[in-house]
């Protein structure tokens, strides 16, 4: 119907050639990796900013080393190294500890991969947030005798959350580009179907440049997000008028 | 892993007999987008935040395409996607100009860096502070000679914590380029790998590279802090 459309108004020029079931796949793709991605890496990056304020020096020690090793390689040369090698280390793991022989699939190491070297940024981001609650506060949530997740859960955590946002937003933004990288290393996503869609079709550029747009709608649609989500947690704070 | 190392250190630091690669071509692709990109920043970022929409709109509109979308999309819209076009093809100069990967690669990283370049220095500029520009206004200074005395260099100096991580990110984005041919660190690790299978030690050696790379660039930058926004530190 789009199609048909398209040729009525004297636009066949941008018609799909059949390649927008094969684009939206790979949108999905883009989509679902960079939301699991962000799921995993906010996750390493709330321990690992609980690692790297703590007392004891062997957990500071290791999550300081990998924070500063993460952030100052670049992510694709983590992407490939990563990538390439976790199969092998996980095959030496389960020969070694005689288990079954466990496959993972380019998808599963996507997010793994995707998820350790943006934990690294999300750990100085949380960590900084933390550091930005008053201790007042958490010493006042222990004399009302909150337990250590309550503490986290209704104190320290949606105070946080207002000063980590900004930078929430920023590697959520750094990651959702990153995962066109995700192609290099074989994976089915936006910039691969856009690729394969325009060599079959020879617009190339025309493939592309939609690929483009597609995460710029992304990116903006994101934008809108985080700012609503700025909003709502920045109620109950004062700000400079402007 | 010594033979590795033995083989292939040379085009690893800065040729493979023929061709620059490795270091050499990394730190060149870095510094040639960065100095240009830097470049054209300035006068962009005065439009950025020009009152005149005509001036503001066009630089918006390019610095919102640039961040929103991904550099590597970018690279291939150069190198494989203007070069696809009959139109660009026909024509010698354009032609001469988008065959070459090199060219493509500098031109994407160059756009690629100029608009992040531009939104930083614009908000430094924005964030300047009142009294210092009406105090230049008093003195009598208007137009560009306000500009070049008084609001740029305030506002790059202040915009250098945020101009570091800017080019280190760049640093870190060059590794697309093997992508387009081009024969930086990450080209060398990947021949290296094929070549001998040594997968965690081939990525390995070029992640160190880049590591030293950062923590120079990390260094050099701390040092132009302590000399350019010694002003803004605690007193002592």
């Amino acid at each position: 119907m789009f199609e048909d459309l398209l040729q009525q108004l004297g636009l066949s020029a941008f018609s799909l050639k059949g390649f927008g079931p094969l684009l939206l796949q790979g949108t999905w793709m883009t989509i679902k990796l960079s939301l699991l991605a962000l799921l995993v890496s906010v996750l390493i990056g709330l321990l690992g900013a609980s690692a790297k304020l703590s007392r004891a020096a062997f957990v500071r020690i290791p999550a300081q080393a990998y924070t500063t090793l993460i952030r100052g390689v670049p992510d694709l040369v983590l992407m490939l190294l990563i990538f390439y090698s976790l199969q092998t280390w996980l095959s030496a793991l389960t020969d070694a500890m005689g288990w079954e022989y466990i496959e993972i699939d380019p998808f599963t190491a996507g997010v793994i991969t995707l998820g350790f070297i943006y934990g690294a940024y999300f750990t100085e981001t949380f960590r900084g947030a933390i550091l930005a609650v008053p201790r007042g506060q958490s010493e006042a949530a222990v004399a009302y005798g909150l337990s250590r997740g309550q503490r986290f859960r209704y104190v320290v955590f949606p105070q946080m959350m207002r000063v980590a946002l900004p930078g929430i937003g920023n590697n959520w933004m750094v990651l959702l580009k990153a995962t066109a990288l995700v192609s290099i290393i074989g994976l089915a996503d936006l910039v691969k179907a856009a690729q394969d869609a325009g060599k079959s079709t020879y617009q190339l550029f025309y493939f592309l440049v939609l690929a483009a747009l597609i995460y710029l709608l992304i990116t903006s649609a994101s934008n809108l997000a985080l700012r609503w989500l700025e909003r709502r947690y920045n109620v109950g704070s004062r700000e400079a008028t402007r | 892993m010594i033979e590795l190392l033995q083989e292939y250190w040379r085009p690893f630091l800065y040729s493979d007999g023929q061709h620059i690669t490795g270091l050499a071509m990394t730190l060149w692709l870095l510094s040639a987008s960065i100095a240009v990109g830097f470049t054209l920043s300035i006068p962009l970022s005065i439009a950025r935040v020009s009152s005149a929409r005509w001036l503001r709109w066009p630089v918006q509109f390019y610095t919102y395409l640039f961040r929103g979308t991904p550099l590597y999309i970018q690279l291939l819209i150069c190198y494989t996607g203007i070069y696809s076009l009959a139109a660009v093809r026909e024509q010698p100069l354009l032609d001469a100009f988008f065959r070459d990967a090199m060219n493509c690669t500098l031109l994407a990283f160059t756009l690629n860096t100029c608009a992040y370049t531009t939104e930083i220095f614009a908000g430094a500029i924005r964030s300047m502070n009142h009294g210092e520009v009406e105090a230049a206004k008093a003195y009598g200074l208007s137009g560009w000679k306000l500009y070049a005395y008084v609001i740029m260099p305030s506002a790059l100096r202040r915009s250098l914590p945020f101009y570091s991580n800017e080019v280190i990110l760049m640093l870190h984005s060059t590794t697309v380029a093997f992508t387009a041919t081009v024969p930086d660190i990450l080209k060398v690790a990947r021949d290296a790998n094929s070549a001998t299978f040594l997968t965690f030690q081939s990525f390995g050696i070029a992640a160190v590279i880049y590591l030293v790379v950062t923590f120079i660039l990390v260094g050099l930058f701390r040092l132009a802090e302590r000399r350019w926004l010694a002003f803004l530190g605690p007193v002592h």
